[in-house]
């Protein structure tokens, strides 16, 4: 009897002293088995030091028509950018 | 995940010999290689770290309360959006330094009771009052200024999560300093009045904020090791001198002088020579008895206590939603 393998989210940290990126998906049975699965997929040119997977069920995403309420507010706030402020040459650096 | 993992990792490494261990942990760092918290590392690590992440983030938090005295009464409405948003991510600065110290297995309530208790500390700086606006100026000019120097080659410590949130901190920091040096500028070019306030605050906030970077290298007790681990990158004088290179020029194109009968340039060292800081004064700040520290304690803790009921009612919420989900699910399947 065959069942659906749930889908799992896979990310990589590229190197040391970086976060881990999201690459892409698999199917697996389990967790690891979605490992070696991602481990075959995406670091065939050792493209990674790590890997997550995470089950996408366990994913909450934002909805893209969220996009507007969530992040537009932050558009009119200048003054959190450092070059809001005219810091005069002969200051130097800050 | 990260704390079931660890507990493996480290009983796996005593049964392995502990010596061969450590030499191996010494040379990846040795190597520009940073540790992640599934790797092995020595407790004696872990346990600095803690204690030198949980510091930094404490102080992140408590550095919001002489800055958020200032929010109602800030001079204009664009200072006060301006200086909201400052505090607002001093709290998220707060929060990604708890988050990358739970990585080592300890919790966050932890850490907020040690916190409470008066057993773990943060900076000294922020045991000082802020007396007035142009104190918020001084402020985010010396104090943010010496943090930033502090925290930039933060970046490249050896632990993985601790220099990814230095690296977020840092690329946020920037505009905290230039705000209150623009604050300290248009006071410095303002009335006599405003002028002699930012002249005030300078006197009162340049020592305070020399000691920032903690005792002179004579006397400080965590350096060595901590700089092997390169868990410390520079020695509390170096970045000291730094820090007062960079702000004297400023000071200057400001008009204000910085209170040091000593300070001159020292064209052999290419730096200032200046006073130190008074070591006496420090030490009582820390032990608990500089002008505000009982003040920033006891609004810790009424937060805390005064917050219990709310984060009890979110958690009774989120409970509530998944066992009607729970229900819902049960109810489809009959």
């Amino acid at each position: 009897m065959s069942k659906d393998w749930p889908l799992w989210e896979i990310f990589i940290r590229g190197q040391h002293g970086l976060n881990h990126r999201h690459v892409g998906s698999l199917h697996a049975p389990d967790a690891e088995m979605a490992m070696n699965h991602a481990r075959d997929v995406y670091t065939r040119r050792k493209e990674g030091v790590s890997i997550w997977v995470v089950k996408s069920v366990d994913i909450t995403a934002s909805s893209p028509s969220e996009k507007g309420p969530l992040f537009d507010p932050a558009e009119s706030k200048t003054y959190r950018h450092p070059t809001f402020y005219d810091i005069p040459d002969e200051v130097g650096h800050m | 995940m990260y704390g079931q993992e660890l507990g493996a990792t480290q009983r796996d490494g005593i049964e392995a010999g502990t010596e061969e261990l450590e030499a191996a942990f010494q040379a990846r760092i040795d190597n520009n290689e940073r540790i992640e918290p599934k790797d092995w590392m020595p407790e004696h690590y872990r346990k600095t770290l803690i204690r030198m992440m949980g510091q930094h983030a404490h102080s992140e938090i408590v550095g919001q309360l002489p800055e958020g005295n200032w929010i109602t009464r800030a001079p204009t409405l664009e200072r006060k959006q301006i200086l909201l948003a400052k505090v607002q991510d001093e709290a998220g600065h707060g929060l990604y330094l708890y988050s990358a110290a739970e990585t080592l297995g300890v919790t966050r309530d932890d850490l907020t009771e040690q916190l409470l208790s008066g057993k773990m500390k943060y900076s000294s700086i922020f045991n000082y009052p802020t007396l007035n606006w142009a104190d918020i100026g001084a402020v985010g000019w010396l104090v943010d200024g010496a943090a930033i120097m502090n925290q930039v080659p933060l970046q490249r410590t050896s632990y993985g999560p601790y220099s990814r949130a230095m690296i977020r901190i840092c690329k946020e920091e920037s505009f905290h300093q230039r705000q209150g040096f623009d604050i300290m500028r248009k006071m410095a070019n303002g009335t006599p009045e405003q002028r002699e306030m930012a002249q005030d605050a300078l006197n009162r906030f340049w020592y305070p904020s020399l000691m920032m970077f903690g005792p002179s290298d004579k006397e400080s007790v965590h350096s060595d090791q901590s700089m092997k681990w390169r868990i410390k990158i520079n020695t509390n004088d170096e970045l000291r001198q730094k820090f007062v290179d960079q702000t004297v020029p400023q000071a200057e194109f400001l008009g204000l002088s910085v209170p040091d009968d000593k300070l001159a340039w020292n064209e052999e060292k290419g730096g200032y020579d200046f006073s130190e800081p008074d070591w006496n004064e420090f030490f009582q700040v820390i032990k608990g008895n500089g002008p505000c520290n009982e003040e920033r304690i006891e609004a810790r803790r009424k937060a805390w206590d005064d917050g219990a009921w709310f984060r009890d009612a979110l958690t009774a919420h989120a409970e509530k939603q998944a066992q009607r989900r729970g229900e819902g699910v049960l109810q489809a399947a009959e």
